[in-house]
């Protein structure tokens, strides 16, 4: 579901989110057009903007955990956890996360991947939410959701700032409902 | 000096180590707490080894100046002995994330130091100082820009190399992030031996930025990363022992 249609059509926040994104042609290979957040982070208040738009969704949703997908989830992930008053969870590439942990296979296009969660970060039961920057497949997402399911918790929602328009409607994922801020940006057109 | 394996007891004993009227503890591994706003001596705390891996700081007494804030800070960062290899205790701060009245007096902290200095970007180093860094910069209405591996960054970058124990390693940033002129502060969790932080204070420097400080949760001093810093002050939270 977009964020367009769940009551903030017309939202001017929305166009200067989506005005703060650059995208990067054919990378990091020839055909895919990079949604790049970076330049949304430069604009403090466009971050804010979409900080405060996470915040107002789901500070009465009583969400204990925020997992956060390494490395931009732990962008967003943070400012929203601190203003809701939840847990941070790192979801991170293997070996990185010290202690004991348990990892989740995903596909990617050629091969495969695995995300790991600290088994300790989690009770049973706990209102999740999770986030990264963007959704393509779904992949990382659903490896997401299976972690904290292991783990006991309850997914309520994955969150993310960019999602492709397939994921319009009541798209979910695993059955957990998906909430994006926007489509992907379009190159600009060079003026002269 | 006697040792004597006390049960979850911490002593606060100032150097030279003097037996206090509580347990002391053997001193593996051991946490101090500073706080650098002031230029009080630092209070050197044991914890007990036979505590559990999750480091118990309770402060006996307060100093003056010393932030409050700081023991449960420092108690709520897991230590893990070798990893990510034998010998090296671990600073795993993500049992601070778990705690979130820690996690948010950390980051008020940071906020509360720079708030109002004119600093205009906040630079994060992959992968733990991107955790840090953007609540700071959103409080403070700085930047946000990430400190990166190599090819990571979409855009066109700068990047700077550093030294490992073995070999070496690249950080990047993208070109047009930041401008020469503009302040800026460097985050990341844990300062070590300070070749990352080194390598982003050149990245930095090299494109007209002044680093107003350098700001870590942790800093591990045996490993004298605060040399590698040049003209850069450092601020740190929480000191502990490398291995």
């Amino acid at each position: 579901m977009f964020a367009v249609e769940n009551g903030l059509q017309g939202d001017p926040r929305l166009q200067a989110i989506s005005d703060a994104i650059r995208v990067i042609p054919h990378f990091p290979k020839t055909g895919i057009m990079f949604q790049d957040i970076t330049t949304l982070l430069l604009d403090p208040v466009a971050f804010k903007h979409v900080v405060d738009i996470f915040v107002d969704r789901y500070k009465h949703m009583n969400i204990s955990l925020v997992a956060g997908v390494e490395a931009r989830g732990f962008i967003f992930g943070p400012p929203i956890a601190l203003a809701i008053g939840a847990k941070f969870i790192p979801l991170r590439k293997p070996g990185k996360l010290p202690g004991k942990v348990i990892s989740e296979e995903y596909e990617l296009e050629y091969g495969n991947d695995r995300l790991e969660m600290s088994m300790e970060a989690v009770k049973s039961q706990e209102r999740a939410l999770v986030i990264d920057d963007l959704v393509a497949t779904g992949g990382t997402l659903s490896a997401s959701i299976n972690l904290l399911e292991r783990a006991g918790a309850e997914v309520v929602e994955c969150a993310c700032v960019v999602g492709l328009p397939k994921f319009k409607g009541q798209c979910k994922l695993k059955g957990k409902p998906l909430y994006v801020l926007v489509e992907p940006s379009q190159l600009e057109e060079i003026t002269f | 000096m006697q040792s004597i394996i006390c049960s979850h007891h911490l002593c606060l004993a100032p150097p030279p180590t003097v037996l206090c009227n509580r347990l002391l503890c053997h001193r593996v591994p051991s946490i101090r707490l500073t706080n650098h706003r002031s230029a009080t001596t630092s209070l050197r705390l044991f914890t007990c080894a036979a505590a559990s891996k999750k480091s118990e700081i309770m402060a006996a007494a307060k100093e003056d100046g010393q932030d409050p804030r700081i023991p449960k800070i420092a108690s709520s960062i897991r230590v893990i002995p070798d990893f990510p290899k034998p010998g090296i205790m671990f600073q795993d701060i993500t049992t601070l994330l778990l705690d979130t009245e820690a996690f948010k007096d950390t980051i008020d902290i940071f906020v509360e130091r720079y708030k109002g200095k004119g600093i205009s970007v906040v630079a994060g180093v992959e992968a733990r100082g991107f955790i840090f860094g953007p609540p700071i910069a959103l409080a403070i209405g700085a930047k946000f820009v990430p400190m990166r591996k190599p090819k990571k960054l979409p855009g066109k970058v700068i990047s700077e190399e550093y030294s490992l124990e073995y070999g070496t390693d690249k950080i990047e940033m993208h070109v047009g992030a930041v401008e020469p002129g503009e302040r800026a502060i460097i985050i990341d969790d844990l300062i070590a031996t300070g070749g990352t932080l080194a390598a982003a204070i050149r990245l930095l420097e090299r494109v007209g930025v002044k680093i107003v400080e350098c700001a870590c949760v942790i800093e591990l001093p045996e490993l004298k990363g605060r040399e590698k810093l040049g003209d850069a002050p450092l601020f740190i939270l929480v000191t502990s022992d490398a291995a």
